[in-house]
């Protein structure tokens, strides 16, 4: 099964595909106009271009304000309690590790006492001392990063790798978020700002911390006008923006900060439906954390096992959390009792999943294979307390493998692994950003759009490639949370530009029963060849 | 006691004495443990691994050991049973230092601490006798050779027994102390529901670090007090005992004898076990405690009618089944539609929304205590310092709602009695209270028109229309403030410290003159407001008196945690009717339930406007004690923003068809817009 070849050819090189209509997507010219329906719809949504060469990168890296003083040479004990204050046990073990020249300076005041020699000695025992201890903890470090390799990269190196982002190091947009209930989107960028866009103002504000470095990822709590989580590098900010301020630069007063120590980098955000609880999770931390952000509690789900949690995605209906590990298992987890299923996965660890609007089904990915699975769950209704419910098995449900295209401009070829995956509020588009193979040079990451459709059975059919201006390389993609027309996917290319491409279309009031069809009639043989679905589980 | 509440003491005992019951034998059953440990670490010897393990095992099965563990369980009874009878759903916060004070030497707490204090003493003589060696005994022969012709050696006093003797009862007062200081009485619910096993858990690394560390501090300031104060009780033991001195070895109140490693060692270990036992057992009661509990939302059979979760609301029941059954009434409206079913249900033979007006009733019953209490917390703090009559005089001027008077005598609660509520503008009041009536008179009445304009919702429409209230309160007469020595409203009702009888008196001498307002009552408020003066220049008495206002604060939202899930349960309810509600018994009761949460958003909104209110809650240390009582103010202001988004999301446009008073449509298109 190589589902790629049912999808239509992608569009020809220099071309952009502007919208879906008529279960077509439809793509032009970058200079064309849009027709004025599509025009209208999508008019107050923002587009917007942010090169990487405007952004300042941040001038210091270092945020004490140590080197700006001249260096004092002190005693070693004092040194030891500095080192003690500021960084601990390590800090005092590394200090003395190094300490050396402490006799040179009594050497010069002639006859060596046997207290001076007494000192010299408890000085190299100590030294050896730590040494071997700080051998003792190096080595068992790399003992469990041996277990789990991604323990001994570097945190910047360690986001790059787990982040939603395709090229999380080098491209000027790092992560994106829309607002849950309005025309509002976040873009975290390459300097450590996050701007703030709004479909009905003009004002663009601009937040920047202290503490906010290396952002991973953005969420924007449901229920609620202005609050956005953004999960930093050592810890969790939560920004109150008032939503009638004129202000471009609100203050770092209105940030909250959620630190708990051993739970950097945070690379994953997820807030709870009903807005009362919060989900951060690091890659080096192996619970992941529980937040009541009002009160500034927090609740360590620890679980052993997997090394860390890279991943969170909350079901829309807010009754599952999927948490995928960097070892070759994922839970999901059930929020009443907050007990876990484990899945086992073949391969390797998970690398993206979605959820279905009604929270039954779940989506998801596996690094170092090319398709996509299915999960199904049974109706969430409070008396099976404790359970997740999962069925026993996942199912495939597409081959995204390599394929080749031959189009009229040469061949093109396709497909790979999928790197983040995406599914509209209605369930109606699922759109996958498939990281093309690196071996091979004519491969590229691309967006494909599946339609699909829930109930009563679950179908997956082909709607076809989205392609960006000449070079764009999709970076980060995401839905619309409330669009009336169908949907709207906002795409983040490589080169800056975010855009937003709406698929029109009419579907029913759930639970729908109708084929998430145009409203036009489709256009005979062209789509006739293409109602053939990926799968079905009929 | 009417049969209602008699029931609700039975089922209390019911659903509390099993979880008391079942932590203490956890802690029992735990005990072993912590004893085995204690006895393996305090024998340590590194050098010969062997035979210290295969030492302490067999330690274990002596009889000694096996009779201190009988007398342990014994004293974690004893301290389980204080931990249920000291338990607090609402802790009590004092506002002052004298406060303080009077909770410290209340007769209940000199109980618990002398109580806790004998325990202590027992729980170090077990392990006293635990540890053997030096410490066995308290009388042991003397080694000296006073009198080597008698044929009895004389008996000496073991000091060291005696050391640990003294420092089980210092822990345990230090430990009563603490569990006063620190409300450890209070059970604070958790944010999310876990298993109790996992809960254990969890707290057990920071159980037992603090344990470590306090023990270390305890050791330190008996140390000391042994240092000063330590001949006394020697003496004391001395001549009771008819012992000797033992003349060979030093005495403990020096500093040479207090430096003996050894001593030094044992006795923080004897402090940690002491500690972290009765740390577990505190923690397995709050544990079990504080779970949820499932009630029934309508009676299978007929006498279980006071047990299910309308009747338990409604009545007045013992304040942690209340608050069990707000909990619960939060976890069903969030997570199974069935019981939401239930709560929509009609009645079988009638047809009325029994449970829905029993639920709601309840939340909105709270929810406007709780608008009421700010309110008044607001003038308080409002109105220090000055004169309380003109706006005594404003409102007897003005008396503007025809009905006002006569509901404001049927206000007149005999708790609001004492306050200052004549500068609580009149309308306001009206209009809670027909919020409050309304919903247990007008429902069934109600029960036709969804949205149409019912005679309940117009006239709290009326009403709200006519009363900008908070313009009263930014007038400038209140803005003055002044030098305050005891008015805060929250110690008016709470606190029954001893500065208490005397300000309810003097406002209630102020409202009663206000009526005649004479050349004497003017005097008398003159030298009221010197003396007041003159008295808050004395540092001493500033000193105890002076209110933490932040404490204060902490006061009024002591309760607050069942405000949250009364808000949390009546959104997601009313959300949930949304597509759940068959006969659209909710939409009869929505105007006031927006009424009410909107009034309560502009009185919270205010509060955290006043001066002294921290926007922000504090840091909060990584403490066994749960401080989240402090916070409880910061979680309210959030969930009633989400609940109030909860419910305009949901209806969206269809709430404009909803009556209600302009002042409020405004702020409920601004909540439609995302814009608050």
């Amino acid at each position: 099964m190589c589902s790629l070849a049912l999808f239509p050819p992608p569009p020809p090189p220099g071309d952009i595909t502007l919208y879906e209509y008529n279960n077509a997507l439809v793509s032009g010219r970058g200079n064309e106009k849009l027709p004025r329906p599509v025009q209208a719809q999508v008019e107050d949504l923002p587009t917007l271009t942010i090169p990487k060469e405007t952004l300042k990168a941040h001038s210091r890296l270092e945020h004490s304000a140590k080197p700006a003083f001249v260096h004092h040479r002190e005693m070693l004990w004092k040194r030891c309690i500095n080192a003690w204050r500021d960084v601990g046990v390590a800090g005092v073990l590394e200090e003395l590790a190094n300490a050396e020249g402490e006799g040179d300076l009594n050497q010069e005041l002639g006859e060596p006492s046997w207290t001076d020699s007494a000192k010299q000695l408890a000085v190299q025992w100590l030294k050896a001392g730590s040494r071997c201890t700080l051998a003792l903890c190096r080595w068992v470090s790399s003992l469990h990063g041996s277990f789990f390799p991604h323990l001994s990269l570097p945190s910047e190196d360690m986001i790059a790798e787990f982040s939603p982002a395709v090229d999380w190091a080098g491209c000027s947009i790092r992560a994106f978020a829309w607002h849950p209930h309005t025309s509002k989107f976040a873009v975290a960028l390459l300097d450590d700002s996050i701007r703030v866009y709004n479909a009905k103002s003009a004002t663009i504000p601009i937040l920047k911390h202290r503490l906010q470095r290396n952002v991973a990822s953005l969420a924007w709590k449901p229920l609620c006008a202005s609050i956005l989580a953004v999960a930093c590098h050592s810890c969790v900010l939560v920004w109150h923006l008032d939503p009638t301020s004129l202000s471009t630069r609100p203050s770092s007063g209105c940030a909250q900060v959620l630190s708990h120590p051993g739970h950097c980098p945070v690379t994953s955000l997820a807030w709870a439906p009903s807005g009362r609880l919060l989900l951060s999770a690091s890659p080096v931390d192996t619970a992941m954390l529980v937040w009541d952000v009002s009160t500034e509690n927090c609740v360590q789900l620890q679980w052993f096992g997997g090394g860390g949690v890279t991943y969170l995605a909350w079901s829309p209906d807010g009754s599952k959390v999927l948490a995928a590990t960097p070892s070759a298992v994922f839970r999901v987890w059930e929020v009443q009792t907050w007990t876990c299923e484990k899945w086992p996965t073949i391969k390797g660890p998970c690398r993206t999943g979605c959820w279905s609007p009604d929270g039954s089904r779940l989506l998801f990915t596996v690094q170092g294979e090319s398709v996509i699975y299915s999960l199904s769950f049974l109706e969430y209704s409070g008396e099976l307390q404790g359970q997740v419910g999962g069925s026993k098995t996942a199912s495939v449900v597409a081959d995204l493998s390599e394929t080749t295209f031959e189009t009229l401009y040469g061949e093109e070829r396709i497909g790979g692994e999928v790197h983040s995956m995406v599914w509209d509020p209605r369930g109606e588009r699922l759109a996958v950003v498939i990281r093309g193979n690196y071996s091979s040079s004519n491969c590229r990451t691309i967006i494909a759009v599946f339609r699909t459709r829930n109930s009563p059975v679950f179908e997956l059919l082909p709607c076809g490639f989205l392609q960006g201006e000449d070079g764009a390389q999709p970076q980060l993609v995401s839905f619309h949370p409330c669009f009336k027309k169908g949907a709207v996917l906002t795409v983040c290319w490589s080169t800056g530009k975010v855009s937003h491409i709406p698929f029109f279309f009419v579907s029913g009031p759930f639970p729908s029963f109708s084929s998430p069809q145009s409203p036009l009639v489709p256009l005979g043989s062209q789509s006739s060849a293409r109602e053939q679905p990926l799968f079905s589980e009929l | 006691m009417s049969p209602v509440a008699r029931e609700q003491q039975l089922l209390l005992r019911q659903i509390l004495g099993w979880r008391a019951a079942a932590s203490i034998a956890w802690s029992v059953f735990l005990l072993p443990l912590c004893t085995a440990a204690f006895i393996s670490i305090s024998t340590i010897d590194l050098f010969h691994p062997i035979q210290w393990i295969t030492s302490s095992f067999n330690d274990l099965y002596t009889s000694y050991v096996i009779f201190c563990l009988l007398l342990m369980s014994m004293v974690i009874l004893i301290i389980s049973i204080f931990n249920v009878e000291f338990h607090a759903v609402v802790p009590s916060i004092p506002c002052s230092r004298l406060a303080l004070i009077s909770k410290v030497i209340h007769p209940q707490q000199v109980i618990h601490s002398v109580v806790h204090a004998v325990m202590g003493m027992l729980m170090a003589w077990c392990a006293a006798v635990m540890t053997k060696g030096k410490f066995l005994f308290l009388s042991i022969p003397c080694t000296a050779s006073e009198s080597p012709a008698d044929d009895v050696p004389y008996m000496c006093l073991n000091e060291y027994h005696l050391f640990l003797l003294l420092l089980g009862a210092f822990m345990g007062y230090s430990y009563s102390l603490r569990y006063l200081v620190h409300n450890m009485n209070y059970l604070p619910f958790p944010i999310i529901q876990q298993y109790k096993y996992l809960r254990f858990r969890r707290a057990l690394p920071l159980l037992a670090k603090q344990s470590c560390v306090e023990s270390l501090y305890m050791v330190r300031n008996f140390c000391a007090a042994y240092y000063f104060f330590g001949y006394i009780p020697r003496a004391w033991i001395i001549t009771t005992m008819n012992l000797h001195i033992d003349s060979k070895l030093h005495p403990l109140d020096t500093v040479a004898g207090l430096l003996d490693l050894s001593l030094l060692y044992h006795s923080w270990l004897c402090g940690v076990f002491l500690l972290i036992t009765w740390y577990i057992t505190w923690l397995l009661f709050r544990i079990y405690s504080t779970e949820a509990h499932h009630f029934p939302v309508q009676p299978t059979f007929a006498e279980e009618t006071d047990r299910c979760l309308p009747k338990i609301l409604n009545s007045n029941p013992p304040s942690i089944l209340k608050f069990l059954a707000l909990q619960d009434l939060m976890f069903l409206s969030q997570y199974s539609s069935v019981r939401r079913q239930e709560v929509f249900s009609l009645s079988q033979p009638g047809g009325h929304p029994h449970n829905w007006t029993a639920v709601s009733r309840e939340c909105l019953n709270l929810l406007n205590d709780l608008t009421l209490k700010l309110i008044m917390h607001q003038e308080a703090a409002a109105t220090n310092g000055r004169l309380k009559q003109p706006s005594v005089e404003d409102l007897r001027k003005a008396p503007n709602a025809p009905g006002a008077a006569a509901e404001e005598s049927s206000l007149q609660t005999p708790r609001a009695g004492i306050l200052p509520r004549a500068h609580m503008p009149s309308l306001v009041k009206s209009s809670l209270l027909s919020l409050k009536t309304s919903p247990v008179t007008d429902l069934g009445s109600n029960l036709g028109s969804p949205f149409s304009s019912s005679p309940l919702s117009n006239k709290a429409g009326m009403l709200e229309l006519s009363s900008p209230w908070h313009g009263s309160v930014q007038s400038p007469h209140i803005m003055r403030r002044g030098p305050k020595l005891w008015t805060s409203y929250s110690d008016l009702q709470w606190t029954d410290s001893l500065q208490e009888p005397r300000p309810s008196f003097a406002v209630a001498k102020v409202t009663n003159e206000a009526v005649q307002p004479s050349f004497l009552s003017l005097w008398l408020q003159s030298k009221k407001e010197q003396i007041k003066s003159f008295l808050s220049k004395r540092v001493l008495i500033m000193y105890f008196f002076s209110k933490h206002s932040e404490a204060s604060i902490q006061a009024v939202f002591s309760d607050t945690q069942m405000h949250i899930w009364a808000l949390e349960g009546l959104s997601h309810l009313v959300a949930a009717s949304f597509t759940e509600d068959k006969y659209g018994v909710v939409q009869t009761t929505l105007p006031s339930i927006l009424n009410t949460l909107l009034t309560l958003q502009e009185v919270v909104d205010k509060h955290f406007k006043l001066p002294h209110v921290s926007s922000k809650p504090p840091r909060t240390s990584g403490n066994l004690a749960d401080t989240s009582y402090k916070t409880l103010r910061f979680a309210l202001r959030a969930s009633l923003k989400t609940a109030i988004y909860r419910i305009t999301t949901t209806f969206g446009e269809h709430l404009n068809a909803v009556q209600v008073s302009t002042e409020h449509n405004k702020r409920l298109q601004q909540f439609l817009e995302f814009k608050e």
